[in-house]
């Protein structure tokens, strides 16, 4: 453990990185404006980058920083790997993007306050104490709201991020009342006291309940479990498409890696051999595992049942990834190394996907002007290899060989196989069958619907370029699937356990 | 290793032909429609000649079933091998191929069905760049299902199918093709994911020593799972005849069933069938049904045998509805279509009667029927193609007569009408006497009640024929050319078959014979052992 501050700034230098980039590219507003527009868009790019290679050369890491405050272990170095890819991509799209070139003056806030969302989803990955949590979780939740309603001349942009801000406020402020419990109960902030603290004392039963349901509020906003996930369709549908396809991987990805950590350092009984037998061996005779099964159960039927009857493309997407953050709580209910593996292989697949598939949405909507389902007709004949995309991307969010979806979803399952949730796992394969209903829907716009339109519509070379970049790995890491998955095997653990 | 060409394994070359007609289709430019039909009929003709290759090099003496050493043209190398971050997750997959006398027959059936589904799709007008690709991209699964002998491979095998299906079903289908489209890809992938979690079931409960560290390791090698000695004793499917494993026996079955299909989980097998463009149709008819009941011989039967031996009663009476129901659903129609699609459902349940029978005539007589019927079938649907390209109409009332102005195509038609209705000298007769031979030993009151199926059978069949080919021929049909050199080339093999393995049944029968008898004993051995053993 580096204890000393000066020792704890040598294990922060890519969020240091990426806050100074979060001023320069603010600062281009001020001499960037003559020579190029898009200024601030590089500047962020080689902010991400430049972090990059300090990530990179963080690997096999495993400090606890800034006296118990911050984890900098394979689990956050996975995420954040995550993060700068996703937000490498984003600012690649956001320079396509027709709605953020209406707002281009503002391009130094917009870029500047991804490297922002991004540095809090960073924090959020390896936070270790509760306050630490709160605060980084604000950070992402803040950005999020400005990005949210970005372009603000857009009605339905304002409603967005202020319906946002309201349910963001209620959820934050009802998750620290949550961890004033946790603290008055235990007197410490720093989850790994409060382990012990919560394995030796004699602490009330149902306050810590309590307590530990208000914390679920609040991460199950961020990764928008139902019953707390009202805010997603209206804020996804109304925000720009990047900024959507932005909150929709890193913000969502962000709260899963709290929830893991949060769970496991702040409740796993760490004396029990193997360390995953002594899950929950705090709450004896209540079995947690339940709430969680109930809330991935509830996530999934209710985004895919929801998503059916949808025919805004944005509207569909977010449906569609509640019932992604609902599979993915499957893999949290095992609580094993194998299910936090499976979560970490699924969050792969899933950036890879869903960008994907946000990307060609927001290609067409620049093209053709729509996000309805049903002007996507004929989009196979007019637009062959956009459609071609979007099936793949689709068709690996459904869960299908050939697609690198289908190994994500194979090995949620597989997990829960393993560890004998079998109903869990029938619930979650019939959810991917009635997922496939509404994916099938747009595909069969794209194909089996004679266009009204014949003329072709063709993307030029950089879109292309970046669709097959996203489409490849989906059908690549199906084939050969081996490098992902042992990284991710690697990167289940955190300082602290095992 | 033996048999290979250019270094890589017979059973590699005949799964991925396809593949790489595929590739040079995509390649083509838009405009040369003829090149992709070429390259297509060139792809399957090659993937012909493999199957041909490998039947003259078969050796029927080898059982194969559960022993890999029995298995023949067996190419066995890693595909993941993840070592594993110490405290858990060795994860092996194999690419791991092999046929045995079950499999051989629905190799050199796919190859043949798909080389006669080309034929078939020459005159398709509407992006047949598409249409080519996707069609070698579902011979790929098709093949490749038949030929994977690790379940994840045949997992991913059984998949890939359903991308190419819904789409050829629902862009070059008839009028509702959009319904059916989506309707097949919902059944069969319901009945996928099913397979999928007994599949990761069995993959919990079986592990095996690894030859090169001699740790124990799970494994996707279907040939492991049947061996009772290898399940851990604690795991969910380990010990004999326990709940899970009625359930993982059950839920595989509903998996497996949806694709042969049967009643009732047949209500996809209709619609997708009468919309599907004729060449669709044959594959569906002759190759995809056969999948289901393989699986059942393949996996189902050989790793439960003790389920399978409790249920077998249930399935001849499951067997029995299709025969009886298929037969009389057939005989309501009007639309020549839809008459074969059920005619279907009931000759494969003639399939399931003789499996179920779990004795060597009935599982001879199975496999033996698996084969026929997709030859005949494959036959029946090209004759309605015949028509409705010319006619436009699939109405077997609107037709009469025919007989004077086609006289080719009644010959051809009355082939295969006879081949189906099981007629002596014909292919399905043997099959067909064989499946009841072998119900009847075992099961002898449904037999004697299905037979009543070839009574039907016979009925609607003749009726059809009588009332497209006899009497008035209707004035507007007095134009209709008749079969033309390309319909031909697409009917003779395919009859050629039907005679042949009508007269000279052996020829199929004895490569399988060593094998069936293997599994037979082998299911009859563990499956009474095990529940002896409780």
């Amino acid at each position: 453990m580096a204890q000393t501050i000066y020792e704890s700034f040598g294990y922060v230098l890519p969020e240091t990185m990426l806050s100074i980039f979060f001023v320069l590219t603010l600062l281009t507003a001020l001499v960037g404006k003559k020579r190029s527009k898009y200024l601030p868009a590089y500047m962020a790019l080689l902010g991400l980058v430049l972090a990059g290679i300090f990530v990179f050369r963080q690997i096999g890491v495993d400090e606890l920083v800034f006296s118990g405050m911050y984890a900098v272990d394979p689990f956050s170095w996975f995420f954040k790997v995550i993060f700068l890819v996703t937000g490498v991509l984003i600012i690649l799209f956001s320079l396509q993007s027709r709605e953020l070139e209406a707002v281009s003056t503002k391009y130094p806030e917009y870029f500047s306050l991804i490297l922002a969302l991004t540095i809090g989803a960073f924090f959020m990955a390896g936070s270790s104490n509760l306050l630490m949590m709160y605060l980084s979780l604000e950070l992402v939740s803040i950005s999020s709201y400005i990005l949210s309603g970005f372009t603000k001349e857009n009605a339905r942009a304002d409603e967005a991020s202020l319906k946002y801000v309201i349910y963001g406020a209620f959820s934050s402020g009802l998750m620290l009342y949550g961890i004033s419990l946790i603290y008055g109960l235990t007197g410490e902030t720093n989850l790994y006291a409060m382990n012990q603290a919560l394995a030796v004392g004699s602490i009330p039963r149902i306050t810590i309940l309590l307590a530990v349901i208000l914390m679920l509020v609040g991460l199950g906003y961020k990764i928008s479990a139902v019953p707390f996930h009202f805010w997603t369709p209206d804020v996804y549908e109304g925000a720009p498409i990047t900024v959507t396809a932005f909150l929709s991987v890193t913000s969502k990805a962000a709260g899963f890696a709290m929830l893991m950590r949060f769970f496991k350092i702040g409740f796993v009984d760490v004396t029990a051999v193997p360390a995953m037998a002594g899950m929950w061996a705090i709450f004896k005779g209540f079995n947690w595992t339940d709430i969680i099964a109930v809330l991935s159960v509830l996530t999934m039927t209710v985004g895919n049942l929801v998503a059916i009857w949808q025919s805004n493309m944005k509207r569909l997407l977010a449906y569609s990834s509640i019932a992604h953050a609902g599979y993915i709580l499957m893999g949290f209910v095992t609580l094993t190394d194998q299910g936090m593996s499976a979560i970490l292989l699924y969050f792969v697949a899933y950036l890879l996907m869903n960008l994907g598939a946000f990307y060609v949405v927001m290609l067409i909507a620049n093209k053709y002007h729509t996000e309805n389902v049903e002007d996507y007709r004929g989009l196979g004949y007019r637009s062959p290899y956009a459609a071609f995309a979007l099936t793949v991307f689709l068709f690996s969010l459904t869960g299908i060989p050939p697609t690198f979806g289908f190994i994500g979803k194979f090995y949620l399952f597989s997990a829960l196989i393993s560890t004998n949730y079998i109903w869990l796992a029938i619930v979650g394969v019939i959810n991917s069958v009635v997922s496939l209903y509404y994916y099938a829907k747009v595909v069969r716009y794209m194909y089996l619907v004679e266009p009204v339109e014949k003329s072709r519509v063709e993307f030029d070379f950089g879109s292309n370029l970046l669709m097959t970049l996203l489409v490849v790995p989906n059908i690549a890491l199906m084939l050969y699937f081996t490098p992902i998955l042992s990284w991710a095997q690697y990167s289940v653990t955190m300082f602290g356990l095992h | 290793m033996q048999y290979q060409f250019l270094g890589i394994g017979y059973l590699t070359w005949i799964t991925f032909l396809p593949i790489l007609g595929m590739i040079v289709v995509l390649l083509i430019p838009r405009a040369n429609t003829n090149a992709m039909k070429w390259t297509a009929l060139g792809a399957t003709i090659l993937q012909l000649v493999f199957a041909a290759l490998i039947w003259v090099n078969f050796n029927p003496a080898l059982t194969g079933i559960n022993d890999v050493s029995k298995f023949q043209f067996v190419e066995q190398t890693t595909w993941i091998n993840l070592q594993g971050a110490g405290w858990f997750g060795h994860v092996v997959v194999q690419y791991f191929l092999g046929i045995d006398g079950l499999s051989l027959p629905m190799v050199i059936l796919t190859s043949l069905i798909s080389f006669v589904g080309v034929i078939a799709s020459w005159n398709i007008n509407k992006a047949q760049k598409g249409y080519f690709a996707l069609y070698l991209l579902l011979d790929t699964g098709m093949m490749g299902v038949f030929v994977a002998l690790d379940m994840f491979l045949f997992y991913v095998f059984w998949e890939i199918m359903l991308l190419p299906m819904y789409f050829l079903i629902g862009i070059w289908g008839g009028p509702r093709r959009e319904y059916a489209a989506i309707k097949f890809f919902l059944y069969t992938l319901f009945g996928s994911v099913l397979i999928l979690l007994v599949m990761l079931g069995l993959y919990f409960s079986v592990s095996i020593k690894d030859p090169v560290t001699g740790q124990m390791t799970h494994t996707f090698n279907m040939l492991a799972m049947m061996n009772p000695a290898n399940y851990d004793p604690n795991s969910l499917l380990g010990g004999i005849g326990t709940y899970w494993r009625d359930v993982a026996f059950i839920a595989l079955f509903i998996g497996f069933a949806i694709k042969v299909p049967i009643f009732p989980f047949h209500t996809w097998l209709p619609d997708a069938h009468v919309e599907a463009p004729t060449a669709i149709s044959v594959i569906l008819a002759g190759v995809l049904l056969k999948m289901g009941t393989y699986g059942f011989l393949r996996i189902s039967f050989p790793i439960f045998p003790d389920a399978m031996l409790k249920y077998a009663f249930p399935l001849a009476i499951l067997g029995f509805i299709n025969i009886v129901y298929g037969a009389l659903c057939a005989m309501a129609q009007t639309d020549f279509k839809k008459m074969i699609a059920y005619s279907s459902i009931s000759h494969m349940g003639v399939v399931l009667l003789g499996i179920a029978a779990m004795n060597t005539q009935g599982v001879s007589g199975g496999v033996l029927q698996m084969f026929n019927h997709g030859v005949v079938t494959a036959m029946l649907f090209l004759v309605v193609g015949v028509i409705y390209d010319r006619a436009h109409t699939r109405g077997l009332d609107d037709f009469g007569g025919l007989a004077n102005q086609m006289p080719v195509y009644t010959g051809i038609m009355t082939v295969a009408f006879f081949a189906a209705i099981g007629l002596p000298g014909l292919s399905e007769f043997v099959s067909e006497m064989l499946s009841y031979l072998g119900a009847f030993q075992t099961f002898q009151w449904v037999a004697i009640f299905a037979s009543i199926g070839i009574l039907l059978t016979a009925g609607y069949m003749l009726w059809a024929l009588q009332r497209v080919f006899l009497g008035q021929l209707p004035e507007k049909w007095k134009g209709l050319p008749d079969v033309n050199g390309r319909e031909l080339v697409a009917f003779v093999p395919l009859m050629i078959v039907v005679i042949l393995l009508g007269i000279f049944p052996s020829i199929l029968l004895h490569p399988m014979n060593a094998s069936l008898n293997h599994l037979v004993d082998f299911v009859h051995k563990v499956g009474t052992g095990l529940s002896a053993a409780k």
